[in-house]
């Protein structure tokens, strides 16, 4: 029996060292950081416990901006990329011809570098002195008048940012809901229509309810993912998100670990536990809600 | 080989935690395998044939008892130490492999001294196609065979190493009727062939009989009856066996013992039964039943089923413990039955005779 | 009879919707081919044609492979492509190795405590990489192991999510296969070598080409421990050329570069791209 069981451990010793190392102890001691005060990454020293880089972090400037940056990207992007996938998966599943064409074109920047195809995203929008952009150019077209999206006014910067955002999270939930609707029975379907169902009525009383579960986590894992944005922006502005004024929490945590403004590890570990607070928050109120909205079956 | 089991018993803790009070799946089981047979070890699901299986191979261990191959104690011995070879109830042919590579798995494992150049292994493997006569077919992977020839691979490979006892878990449940007679058939030629001691599990009574040596019939852990097949069919040591043997199942009712005769509800149906007064089980056959108007059993016919050779009669009597009886005539004492009353004459040795224990007294 | 069921059946489906659904897809379909085009476009234009067009041309008439040619001479983007196949092939085999035990350890292996600790596994799949990154940063550092493979590959070799995937995955081979494995005295290690490995090959396939795309992506941790350009992975080699890049601001060569990089995964995506989705639809997630 006992040989039995140091046997088990053995098969598990490389994924529980693996795992300790990088990611039990760190989450130890990422909490012991985020209270050391005045510490100094040099000479690996710090005065004493206490909040005070909690509360430097919540005062710092270009953390507020990151916040604020943060939550419009997220509240711009989430609902809006779910309604454009599912609006997408819908019409992929009603037809047959191309659809596998369409999946696979649609599935493509799942698969690429989001720091190259950042930069050709960068390439479209941007106005440089002797060019105004390919976007600019269609703006012309209507008859609007160019604007620098990369390092133009607030508002544009957000917009390529949300829009690149939404391009690239886009394949991977088409994907999930393409294969939720696909899974939905047809009986149903075939039981609505003998019932002489509208199209939209079997939708919002067929089709919605059945595949909401994964609607749902489509959301959850939506917002996950967009409060954690950072190498999408590095894509499109540059690494120096600060001076852009486009920073994101991750980016700020990862600004004050190592860069030009680095070498504060407190600070970042108090940055990344009010992001994980946010995070965690955020995803309990949506299983609140999802409690009394979703249909399990 | 002979195979001599030892007072074995195997307990497992129970599955709800609350209770610490542990499963008793098979309890002293005690029998000495004779060499060179053919054993059925036959019971309802759960019974513990399975782990009893189980057991003799070297999957589990017993709580306690022994377990001995001629002279050689095996109890603490791995499967592979045993020599055992088994057959598994869906095969466990591994899908990835071909016949042969699947047939050659086991000679694989060989180390040391033991250890097969690959000619060898071939020469074993073809060796051990041809008797199972899949020899044609050694470069198919098991998804490209029928049930019955994966069957013959599982066997085949179990063989193939020359175990000194096969073993088979349920070899023909996953087979359809027609293939399950012929493969039954087989697997009593292979038998012969090898002389290998073999011992198999099966729900199946009738399987069990139609080729078995002897069969062991086991219900809640303990050994029930073991014998010949017809010996234990003729004369069950209980109720449960009684029952558990013979299609369709034998017919059961309330009976009493009156003045050494045997009354079955008011009907006199067997005299001189050499036991005392008391209440009793009754088992009749159901080609026990011989329509006779004469006869002393007087049931209520409800319909008659022709199958070709023999006529199968349902009928109900209020002494029956079940809502209908099934009795099995021959296609000549048909003639005239029809549906209301109809009287039995019954056979006196297809008349089997429980005490309140259900233990059989005559 | 056929024709006539089959002409019915269109008038049914709204030929007017059904064109519309298509243009709605082809649009949507452009929009994700766009930047594609575009990078190719601008990757084959002249620095000087490219730079002459004020408002750019939709396409070109004298294509040059001049800038893929800078790409490599002019920065090592060749350098940068062997160290992400370097990383990429030793982070992935060696992560083969864990979870493969590990799952093994969990789906077929008993032992005490067996249970909690797979709990315990889980439960760490909640815990977001930039809580942990921040010590590992550090150790990583304090050991030394800065600007090396081996501080680039080690937090990354182990996968809560793979190791679940791969035990659901061996939970599926029947038990009676291991049961007349033991029969003939096969090692346990050998059946995971000889069978289980061989019959989930398909799952473990597609957690090789997630795992690979995974890496050849990868961009933060690099950045973080990497600040010598003879240890830089694609992702921070095209960091470096958008900044400090080609001298001066050369977007035909950038593009041919980012062309380069997309290349090795287009490809690996075309021909596993059923493969790949099915994977990535079974609960995967980006990075």
């Amino acid at each position: 029996m006992e040989k039995k069981s140091m046997k088990g451990w053995l098969y598990l010793l490389p994924a529980i060292l693996f795992l300790g190392v990088f990611m039990v102890y760190p989450l130890v001691d990422v909490c012991i950081y985020s209270i050391e005060e005045g510490y100094n990454s040099a000479s690996q020293t710090f005065y004493g416990y206490g909040k005070y880089n909690f509360s430097y972090v919540l005062r710092d400037p270009y953390f507020l901006q990151a916040i604020k940056n943060t939550f419009l990207l997220v509240i711009i992007t989430v609902p809006l990329s779910t309604i454009m996938a599912l609006l997408i998966s819908l019409a992929l599943s009603s037809i047959k011809k191309f659809k596998e064409l369409f999946q696979t074109i649609y599935f493509l920047p799942y698969v690429t570098n989001t720091l190259a195809v950042g930069l050709v995203f960068m390439i479209l929008f941007k106005k440089t002195p002797y060019s105004d952009g390919m976007i600019n150019a269609l703006i012309h077209l209507f008859g609007g008048s160019s604007i620098d999206f990369i390092e133009g006014p607030y508002w544009a910067k957000m917009l390529v940012m949300c829009i690149y955002t939404i391009w690239v999270v886009l394949p991977f939930k088409i994907l999930i809901l393409t294969s939720a609707l696909a899974s939905v029975n047809p009986v149903y379907y075939k039981a609505a229509k003998v019932d002489g169902t509208s199209s939209f009525r079997i939708f919002r009383k067929i089709t919605l309810p059945m595949i909401s579960p994964m609607i749902f986590y489509l959301v959850i894992t939506g917002f996950i993912g967009a409060f954690k944005a950072y190498s999408d922006e590095v894509a499109i502005f540059g690494t120096d998100l600060n001076a852009s004024g486009m920073n994101t929490i991750v980016g700020y945590i990862y600004d004050m670990l190592y860069g030009d403004s680095g070498g504060y590890p407190s600070y970042a570990s108090a940055a990344a536990l009010i992001l994980f607070v946010i995070v965690l928050t955020i995803t309990c109120i949506n299983l609140l809600i999802s409690n009394r909205n979703v249909h399990y079956s | 080989m002979k195979i001599r089991l030892e007072k074995l018993t195997k307990k497992y803790p129970s599955r709800d935690r609350k209770s610490r009070e542990e499963v008793t799946a098979v309890s002293n089981f005690d029998y000495e395998v004779p060499d060179g047979k053919l054993i059925g070890l036959l019971g309802p699901s759960g019974c513990g044939k399975s782990t009893a299986l189980n057991m003799i191979c070297g999957l589990e261990k017993p709580t306690t008892g022994r377990i001995w191959f001629d002279d050689d104690d095996v109890t603490d011995l791995p499967p592979e130490k045993r020599g055992v070879g088994m057959v598994f109830q869906s095969y466990a042919l591994y899908p990835h492999l071909t016949v042969r590579q699947n047939i050659m798995f086991p000679l694989e494992n060989f180390k040391g001294k033991d250890k097969l150049s690959k000619e060898e292994m071939m020469a074993k493997a073809d060796e051990a196609a041809r008797l199972v006569q899949i020899d044609q077919l050694m470069d198919r992977k098991p998804g490209e065979m029928s049930g019955g020839q994966q069957q013959r691979v599982a066997i085949a490979r179990a063989l193939v190493k020359r175990p000194r006892v096969l073993l088979l878990d349920e070899p023909l449940s996953n087979l359809d009727a027609r293939l399950r007679l012929q493969t039954r058939e087989e697997i009593r030629r292979i038998q012969r062939e090898t002389g290998i001691t073999t011992i198999f599990v099966t729900h199946d009574q009738e399987e069990a009989m139609s080729i078995s040596d002897y069969i062991v019939v086991m219900n809640v852990g303990e050994i029930n009856q073991i014998g010949k097949p017809q010996e234990v069919y003729d004369s069950p040591v209980n109720l449960f066996v009684a029952k558990f043997l013979g299609t369709p199942p034998i017919n059961v009712f309330d009976g009493e013992i009156k003045n050494n005769a045997l009354f079955v509800g008011n009907d006199r149906i067997l005299e001189n039964t050499g036991l005392g007064d008391q209440k009793v089980t009754v088992g009749i056959r159901p080609e026990g039943f011989l329509p006779d108007p004469e006869g002393s059993l007087v049931c209520e016919l409800s319909s008659i089923e022709v199958m070709g050779r023999d006529t199968s009669v349902v009928a109900s009597h209020p002494a029956c413990q079940a809502s209908s009886l099934r009795a099995i005539i021959g296609s000549d004492s048909r003639e005239g039955l029809k549906t209301g009353e109809v009287r039995f004459k019954i056979k006196p040795d297809k008349v089997h005779i429980f005490d309140s224990e259900q233990v059989r007294i005559s | 009879m056929e024709k006539n069921s089959a002409a019915n059946k269109k008038r049914t489906e709204h030929p007017v919707r059904k064109t519309l659904v298509y243009i709605f897809l082809v649009i949507w379909g452009l929009v994700v081919l766009f930047p594609f085009y575009w990078m190719i476009l601008t990757s084959v234009k002249s620095y000087s044609s490219y730079n002459s067009e004020y408002v750019p041309k939709f396409f070109t008439t004298s294509p040059t492979f001049q800038n893929y040619k800078d790409a490599f001479t002019a920065v090592p983007l060749a350098r940068y492509f062997l160290n992400t196949i370097i990383f990429t092939v030793i982070t992935t085999a060696l992560m083969l190795i864990v979870i493969v035990l590990s799952a093994y350890a969990f789906a077929r292996l008993d032992f005490r405590g067996r249970n909690i600790t797979f709990t315990l596994f889980l439960s760490l799949m909640m815990i977001p990489n930039e809580l942990v990154i921040i010590t590992n940063f550090m150790t990583i550092t304090n050991l030394g192991l800065r600007n090396t493979f081996t501080g680039l590959i080690l937090p990354s070799v182990t996968s809560i999510f793979y190791i679940y995937l791969l035990k659901e995955n061996f939970e599926q081979v029947p038990d009676e296969l291991y049961k007349a494995a033991k029969v003939d005295g096969t090692s346990d290690f050998k059946y995971l070598v000889k069978v289980m490995i061989p019959i989930c090959k398909p799952t473990v396939i597609t957690i090789v080409i997630l795992k690979v795309i995974e890496c050849w992506n990868s961009s933060v941790w690099p950045r973080l421990i990497t600040d010598d350009e003879a240890y830089f992975l694609v992702s921070n080699g095209i960091q470096e050329i958008r900044e400090n890049g080609f001298g001066r601001e050369n977007v035909p060569a950038m593009m041919a570069a980012v062309v380069i990089i997309s290349v090795p995964l287009v490809v690996l995506f075309l021909i596993f791209h059923n493969k790949i989705m099915e994977g990535v639809s079974r609960g995967g997630t980006k990075g």
